[in-house]
């Protein structure tokens, strides 16, 4: 019983509240959100460290038991999760000085962004189904705050689609939530999990599991749901992009990943399969968006879509290697959307388009961005020293062990066409002759590139260092495999 | 009461497909009554029993369902203003409330 815990999602919360109130006071607001990033920075290191040495950790609030009051539960898998996001926040904070602007930062984007960093934080963190949808409206408002904020036409024609499917979404999610309740008489999903093993996972149950997976593969962007993420996300400025791209989709991966390990796990047979198969179709629309269009955030965007693929690909074959690669991969994954985009903002900022016809010959006068690009591009594919490897290796050897050996040859082959796309963005942006270009100043320049290879030298030793951060994605995967250990962690407080 | 809700959603889905922006938001007011509804009757629907837990007392409702619906209630409240005011904005910017003029297109992308 302790509150750390709650510390990565109060300081954000804290932090916006008192942001709130000098709106126009661009140095005080900037000041306050770095401090209250790096306080929050560290209060998850420390959880991190605390839950890898004493093992899952778990508060329920005003000290009800645990069943009745709203748990709080932090295991390797979250703890890791938050820790992720703050410091890609942080990331971003550091990014926003220079690209995001004047009026928007007069208008509440940074408390917009702590708001947002609170819900995610605390959706990675709650063990209340109910909380969930809470904290899901939370982050989900600070979203509509943050992709309008600007009010562009084509920001406020795309945000109107965004909002009503996250309302459906939204809607969807009670109604599941409500139907839950009335079958097993509890919200907690420790309890929820127990009671389900219990009484045997009925037809009902493996309703409202194919319908949270539907509420949450509509935020995560699976298969038949994705339609509304490229428009939506390429309407805001680059900074958000980035914070949406590497944070929001993961949320919706993340509360899959609990429902079907966590909660449903006891009819594979069909919601696994299902997973299986729908996050294989992911993988293959992504591949064929990525390499679709000639729009730099397009490319990227599509491959969050592929990556949530391999993601559920992952943790669909529920062994030790597939759901570890899973957590491998889905932390990288944060890590280097985040750099990708930090990058593509960089690029955009220097030729003012953000269209791949319309560039060239970057090499020759921004050497740095471009090795950092090709860093960051093999990096994604997964080419072994980088951080991609790992997980993929991981999954690819769930998959065989599984038996699934159409779908792991599948992960390999979209490794390459991911490879493939990010590489064409290379070999226009900065192979070939020079182009005219709008230019940028060195300042501008500086303060957008050293946030963004920061992410990238940070992905760079996740990949190398994956010796030493083992002992954590292989607890959180071991928690995945056998939920007791969660359950336990929480009902015998 | 299943049928109330079933209704509810019914016109819910009716009016967010339709074109006009701001029956669309009023469908999703719709639908958010409806999942309120739901956790309402998901919950035990029994008659006037209060929400209370006291040893005297054996005739009573599950209060747990009523504060989640207190809670979604506010939320979608506020969901709703925000949706309100970013419709109106658009409408302003965009000069149209007819969703099919909404649609992306190449010109902007």
């Amino acid at each position: 019983m302790i509150n750390l815990l709650l510390f990565p999602v109060l300081i954000p919360f804290l932090t916006a509240m008192i942001l709130m109130f000098f709106p126009k006071r661009v140095s005080a607001q900037r000041t306050v959100t770095v401090i209250g990033m790096i306080a929050s920075v560290i209060s998850s290191a420390i959880l991190l460290y605390t839950v890898m040495r004493d093992g899952v950790q778990a508060v329920t609030l005003g000290s009800w038991p645990a069943p009745f009051g709203i748990t709080m539960v932090s295991d390797p898998l979250s703890a890791g999760l938050v820790l992720t996001s703050n410091l890609i926040t942080l990331a971003i904070v550091f990014y926003s000085f220079r690209s995001i602007g004047a009026g928007r930062e007069k208008h509440f984007y940074y408390p917009a962004m702590m708001f947002m960093l609170t819900g995610v934080n605390g959706a990675f963190t709650t063990g209340d189904i109910f909380n969930l949808f809470v904290f899901f409206e939370v982050l989900l408002m600070a979203s509509y705050v943050l992709i309008v904020l600007g009010g562009e036409k084509r920001q406020l024609r795309e945000s109107i689609k965004y909002i009503l499917v996250n309302i459906v979404s939204s809607a969807f999610f009670v109604t599941t939530v409500a139907m839950l309740y009335s079958v097993t008489g509890t919200l907690n999903m420790a309890d929820i999990a127990a009671k389900v093993s219990e009484i045997g996972q009925s037809g009902i149950l493996t309703v409202i599991a194919v319908m949270l997976i539907l509420v949450f593969g509509l935020k995560g962007a699976i298969f038949p749901l994705y339609f509304w993420l490229p428009s939506s996300y390429a309407a805001p400025p680059v900074p958000v992009l980035a914070l949406f791209g590497a944070l929001l989709t993961k949320v919706g991966v993340y509360a899959i990943m609990r429902t079907v390990t966590l909660l449903f796990p006891h009819d594979p047979g069909f919601t696994h399969e299902m997973l299986m198969i729908l996050s294989i179709l992911t993988v293959v629309a992504g591949c064929i968006g990525a390499l679709a269009y000639f729009d730099l955030k397009q490319i990227v965007i599509y491959n969050i879509i592929i990556a949530v693929g391999v993601i559920l690909f992952g943790v669909s074959q529920m062994n030790m290697a597939g759901l570890e690669g899973a957590v491998f991969y889905l932390i990288h994954d944060m890590f280097i959307k985040a750099g990708l985009f930090m990058l593509i903002g960089v690029i955009i900022a220097i030729t003012g388009t953000s269209n791949l016809r319309e560039m060239g010959g970057l090499l020759k006068t921004y050497p740095a961005l471009a090795w950092t690009w090709l860093v960051a591009a093999f990096g994604l594919a997964g080419i072994p020293p980088l951080s991609g490897f790992f997980g993929k290796l991981l999954i690819t050897q769930g998959a065989f062990e599984a038996g699934n050996l159409w779908g792991g040859i599948i992960i390999l082959a979209s490794s390459l066409i991911v490879l493939l796309s990010v590489i064409r963005i290379f070999i226009h942006a900065f192979w070939g002759e020079p182009k005219p270009v709008k230019g940028t100043s060195k300042q501008i320049y500086r303060g957008l590139f050293v946030p963004a290879a920061l992410i990238t030298a940070l992905t760079v030793f996740y990949g190398v260092g994956t010796e030493w951060l083992r002992p954590v994605m292989f607890d959180a995967a071991e928690i995945l495999h056998q939920p007791s250990i969660y359950i336990d962690a929480v009902l015998k407080e | 009461m299943s049928v109330i809700i079933g209704f509810l959603f019914m016109a819910a889905v009716y009016l967010i497909l339709s074109r006009s922006l701001i029956r669309v938001v009023i469908g999703t007011g719709l639908l958010s009554h409806g999942a309120h509804l739901l956790i309402l009757t998901m919950g035990g629907f029994s008659g006037s029993a209060p929400p209370v837990l006291e040893d005297s007392v054996t005739d009573f409702v599950d209060p747990l369902p009523q504060a989640l619906i207190l809670t979604a209630i506010v939320i979608s409240f506020g969901v709703t203003a925000v949706f309100l005011v970013m419709a109106y904005r658009a409408y302003q910017e965009l000069e149209t409330d007819n969703m099919t003029l909404l649609k992306g297109n190449d010109e902007h992308d």
